[in-house]
């Protein structure tokens, strides 16, 4: 479900098997060109693991932080596999999720409560509800799929200081909380730099800037900073990294509902 | 006053001059007016700094806010539990995200059900397309009526009425803009639904709907009432002086005084209102009176033979006096609804007594020049002798009248008693509004819509899951629930239990609330995660889970019952255990409570406006005893006013508690007119009787033609289906007219009676 981490960096997964499905994305050449790019040059990472801090702040700037660690691993022909698990705030450290993402389907998640002492499997159309009370929705934070969209070329902009392309993607998943998307990509490396999401109305409900990029093995860039500011009720919120680690010794048997019980 | 130096001769003698001065200082005000701008939303009636409102606005910080569109479906047949009403709420669910501004919509179709699957804890919404095709409809009413967070709320108890309630994110500042669109958009989508789906009706109710209401009542005031008023006083006019040119000469002075208000309200930066929306109306009832007593006058004069400069002149002189002191004693009254906790009746003071005196100052100027340019025909002088007979009749009856007079007054007083303070801001618009009668099918099948809202703070991260605080709101909750006028109680208790039992594979047994702190935070973290975009609990939980909103629904209360609610529950939640601080609020509550506040600043508002008039009568008439007399037949025209109302409706208002001071100004006219020729008569040496005959064949005329054209004017609010202009409008008729018969009956007879017992003191 939530490959949590490429998930909410919405920088995709490039993958190799894109190509087999690029037949189907829908619109028009170029934006699809772009979109394809985009997650060519994110494929092939594997896995990592990161310490993320999120801070929550409503409309008179009154925060509340949580802390997550992040490990992910990448699927191909497929969304990515994520593991979180809380750290704070206390009463629900512990607490572990592991979702399968899919990019036309309902995802799969798993849930183990510390407390209860007992893996949960749930069942939820939705990927539009706020992440843990957060301004991300769960499918904000998702991995970037291709064929999860259909795409038009709107023009090209200049945001963070990079010459960027704007797309226009509007989701293909039933249950989308969105009408479509504006995103813009810098030409330089094909990063996300801004994302703007509309709501149902069409009217803009938030805007997510990435910022303070940072390269790994060479390759795969991700931002240590993302954040969404919902227009509409003036709330926002920060992931920032903390720290981040690829080539981790993680296994595709690490997650795996029976895995769940054993994280800390 | 020197008449060759006073603006009136001046007016007199350059009759253009004065008319282009007047014209172009209309001009510069009237720009102003582009500054004006409309508010039609609820909080104009308290100010920014009210208690209840800044406790209603702190709750909608933390929380999401409130505003609301309610869509409310209603079947012919009186089921919703059959496939054409669920898909009707399905998709009008749906399309309810496209009113503007729209944050979240609720309904028994997007109702997140829980439950247990083998194992695994199955999250979706209640009613689907497909969920119908399945003809899974009794399923739907087992689920609905184990859920307390919506049974009850969404759906009535007998299956009769569903909800969509759409919550709306308003921005800050001035909303009627958005509040209309929304209001439209909603009809529209009303007007939609009703056409794909016979059989059903929809009605819009909630506070989005409630703002619209409060600016189409003022929208419909001035688009009617004011273009009656002016054909209302156009017949009045024409059937007193006969004269079309009268006619429109006052009309001239009336649109001059309103146009110059209007345009420096604008140039003050202050908002119009459904309150200030009125002010027209009642400026212009005042520039009548002070026209028709100059031009009945000039009539006169100039049927005694007069030139027309001589006859205006004339009638200016006797009038002068009588029209100032009747324009400030009103101007005073009016200024003393500054004393108003409610800001809009505190405009609508000030804008009305800016008109008065302006229309006091048109009348002495820019009328005599006027009738200057344009002389009036004389016509034979009115008719006296009807008030010269009223007079011999009470001369011959005084001893009489006094004492059944005073004795009738006492007993019609006593029944202001019956008056009770009630702001329910949902029935301010009468059975003639689209929103009351939405509002009267909620009471009806769902009992009231008005809400209090408690919210309990721990003042700690994570607070709200420790389970002795769950287990206090749980008892607080059915506390509640208990009470009568409680329809609803929505309440996180509720969702948690729920979840306890999903999670121990739907064992009734554990339908309570867990145990175990931290089980409760990752029961809630769970229950987040599951949630679709506009169903989080961001309406009931604030952002580091420290403070709790618990929502009763309640009966549309008066207001000395929703402030004992309140009070009663803040006391029992206190007296369970003080470890956590409970507030209430709610607009209901808000309105509840400016009652009672406005009601205590306009008593001691009402004190001081008497005080200044009485020491403005005292100058006026330079006698202490007539002060004295005056003070009490000032004070009658209140008492029975409300004693009559206590008699025919008993309902006090906000906008009630401002009509003392309103009316202060014309009863106090009435007296001092009366009182002023009752004097004249006495320095000229004539008997007490005689005095009393003078003081009627001089006035009597005019204050029945004023009392006449004020009635018409306040009959034209009366009629408002704005509830409180229109109460207001009808206490304001009862009171002058009270005050009409009270200086004809009691004032007369209180005079003689003093005037007997002084010449008895001296004959002995």
């Amino acid at each position: 479900m939530k490959s949590f981490l490429s998930a909410f960096f919405l920088v995709g997964i490039g993958l190799v098997s894109n190509t087999v499905l690029a037949a189907e994305i829908k619109g028009d050449k170029e934006a699809i060109t772009i979109a394809k790019e985009r997650k060519a040059r994110d494929e092939g990472w594997g896995t990592n693991e990161a310490n993320v801090l999120m801070v929550l702040k409503n409309s008179q700037g009154r925060e509340a932080t949580r802390e997550l660690n992040v490990k992910s691993l990448e699927v191909e022909n497929d969304g990515d596999k994520a593991l979180t698990v809380f750290e704070s705030p206390r009463d629900v450290k512990g607490t572990a999720f592991l979702s399968f993402s899919h990019a036309l389907e309902a995802d799969e998640q798993w849930i183990f409560l510390p407390a209860l002492k007992r893996v949960k499997r749930i069942s939820s159309q939705s990927k539009s509800g706020p992440f843990v009370g957060s301004e991300f929705a769960f499918e904000d934070m998702t991995s970037y799929e291709v064929e999860k969209f259909s795409y038009s070329l709107l023009g090209e902009d200049e945001v963070n200081g990079e010459k960027c392309f704007v797309l226009k993607q509007v989701p293909e998943y039933d249950f989308s909380g969105y009408s479509y998307q504006k995103v813009w990509i810098d030409k330089a490396h094909y990063r996300v730099q801004k994302v703007e999401f509309y709501d149902r109305k069409e009217s803009l409900l938030k805007i997510l800037t990435l910022l303070d990029y940072k390269q790994f093995k060479d390759k795969y860039w991700r931002p240590m900073k993302s954040l969404m500011r919902n227009i509409q009720t003036n709330k926002s919120t920060s992931l920032i990294t903390e720290e981040i680690t690829f080539d981790t010794d993680l296994k595709e048997s690490d997650f795996d509902k029976n895995s769940l019980k054993r994280v800390r | 006053m020197n008449p060759e130096f006073s603006p009136t001769s001046f007016a007199i003698r350059s009759p253009f001059i004065t008319i282009a001065l007047v014209f172009l200082l209309t001009v510069l005000s009237v720009f102003g007016a582009q500054n004006l701008y409309f508010r039609g939303d609820y909080k104009v009636f308290f100010e920014p700094d009210n208690p209840q409102r800044l406790a209603f606005e702190e709750m909608q910080n933390i929380f999401n806010k409130s505003e609301n569109v309610a869509f409310m479906v209603v079947p012919d047949d009186g089921q919703i539990l059959k496939a054409s009403t669920l898909k009707l709420v399905v998709e009008l669910t749906e399309e309810a995200w496209q009113l503007p501004l729209s944050t979240r919509v609720e309904s028994i179709s997007n109702y997140q059900n829980t439950y247990d699957d083998g194992g695994d804890l199955i999250v979706e919404d209640l009613i689907t397309a497909s969920t119908l095709d399945e003809g899974n409809i009794y399923s739907v009413k087992d689920v609905l009526s184990d859920s307390p967070e919506v049974y009850g709320r969404l759906v009535s108890r007998e299956w009769d009425v569903t909800i969509i309630d759409t919550t709306i994110q308003l921005p800050d500042g001035d909303q009627t803009q958005q509040v209309i669109e929304i209001a439209t958009a909603a009809k529209e989508i009303k007007r939609k639904f009703e056409d794909l789906y016979p059989g059903h009706k929809i009605y819009l109710n909630g506070m989005v709907v409630m703002n619209d209401a409060f600016a189409v009542a003022a929208q419909e005031d001035a688009e009617t009432l004011v273009p009656l008023m002016f054909l209302l006083i156009f017949i009045a006019i024409s059937i007193i002086v006969r004269s079309l040119w009268a006619a429109i000469f006052t009309l001239g002075i009336v649109i001059v005084s309103v146009a110059i208000t209007i345009g420096l309200t604008g140039w003050l930066g202050v908002y119009l209102s459904t309150a200030t929306v009125n002010a027209p109306t009642m400026i212009t009832t005042l520039a009548v009176a002070d026209c028709i007593h100059i031009i009945v006058g000039v009539k006169y004069y100039l049927g005694k033979g007069l030139s027309n400069k001589d006859a205006i002149q004339k009638s200016i002189e006797v009038n002068r006096k009588p029209i100032f002191i009747t324009s400030i004693t009103t101007a005073i009254g009016f200024i003393m609804l500054n004393f108003s906790a409610v800001p809009v009746l505190a405009h609508l003071g000030n804008m009305t007594a800016l008109g008065v005196m302006l229309a006091c100052v048109f009348s002495l100027t820019m009328l005599p020049s006027l009738l200057t340019i344009r002389p009036l025909k004389s016509t034979t002088a009115i008719n006296h002798t009807i008030f010269l007979r009223w007079a011999s009749m009470i001369n011959r009856h005084h001893r009489l009248l006094l004492p059944v007079s005073f004795l009738v007054i006492i007993a019609i007083s006593l029944f202001a008693t019956n008056n009770q303070l009630n702001d329910v801001a949902v029935k301010y618009f009468d059975e003639r509004s689209s929103f009351r009668q939405a509002v009267e099918v909620n009471e009806d099948k769902l009992g009231g819509m008005s809400n209090i809202d408690f919210v309990v703070y721990t003042d700690k991260s994570y607070g709200i899951t420790d389970p002795q605080f769950l287990n206090q709101i749980e008892t607080f909750a059915q506390w509640l629930r208990d009470r009568e006028e409680v329809n609803h109680v929505l309440t996180f208790t509720d969702t948690l239990k729920r979840l306890n039992k999903n999670m121990n594979n739907d064992n009734e047994e554990f339908s309570v609330i867990p145990s175990d702190g931290d089980l409760a935070s990752q029961y809630l973290l769970l229950y987040e995660m599951s949630l679709p975009f506009g169903l989080d609990l961001g309406n009931q939980i604030d952002i580091d889970k420290s403070a709790l909103r618990v929502i009763a629904l309640i009966d549309n209360l008066g207001s000395r019952d929703i402030t004992a609610l309140e009070r009663e529950a803040k006391a029992y939640f206190t007296s369970l255990s003080s470890d956590y601080r409970i507030e209430a609020a709610s607009p209901p509550l808000m309105f509840a409570h400016i009652g009672e506040r406005n009601m205590k600043n306009m008593v001691w508002g009402s004190v001081l406006a008497l005080i200044l008039i009485s020491i403005l009568i005292l100058f006026a008439l330079k006698s202490i005893k007539l002060g004295g007399v005056s003070m009490i037949t000032n004070l009658l025209p209140a008492a029975i006013g409300f004693g009559v109302w206590g008699m025919i409706s008993g309902e006090i208002n906000m906008a009630l508690s401002v009509v003392i001071s309103m009316t202060m100004g014309i009863i106090v006219d009435d007296t001092v007119h009366f009182l002023t020729k009752y004097q004249v008569a006495k320095s000229k040496k004539l008997t007490v009787k005689e005095s009393v005959a003078y003081a009627f064949e001089t006035v009597g005329m005019a204050l029945t033609t004023t009392t006449f054209v004020l009635a018409i004017g306040f009959a034209v609010l009366a009629s408002s289906s704005f509830v409180l202009n229109a109460h207001m409008g009808m206490l304001t008729i009862i009171i002058i007219l009270a005050a009409l018969l009270v200086d004809f009956i009691f004032l007369p007879a209180l005079l003689i009676w003093l005037g007997d017992a002084k010449t008895v003191e001296k004959e002995s």
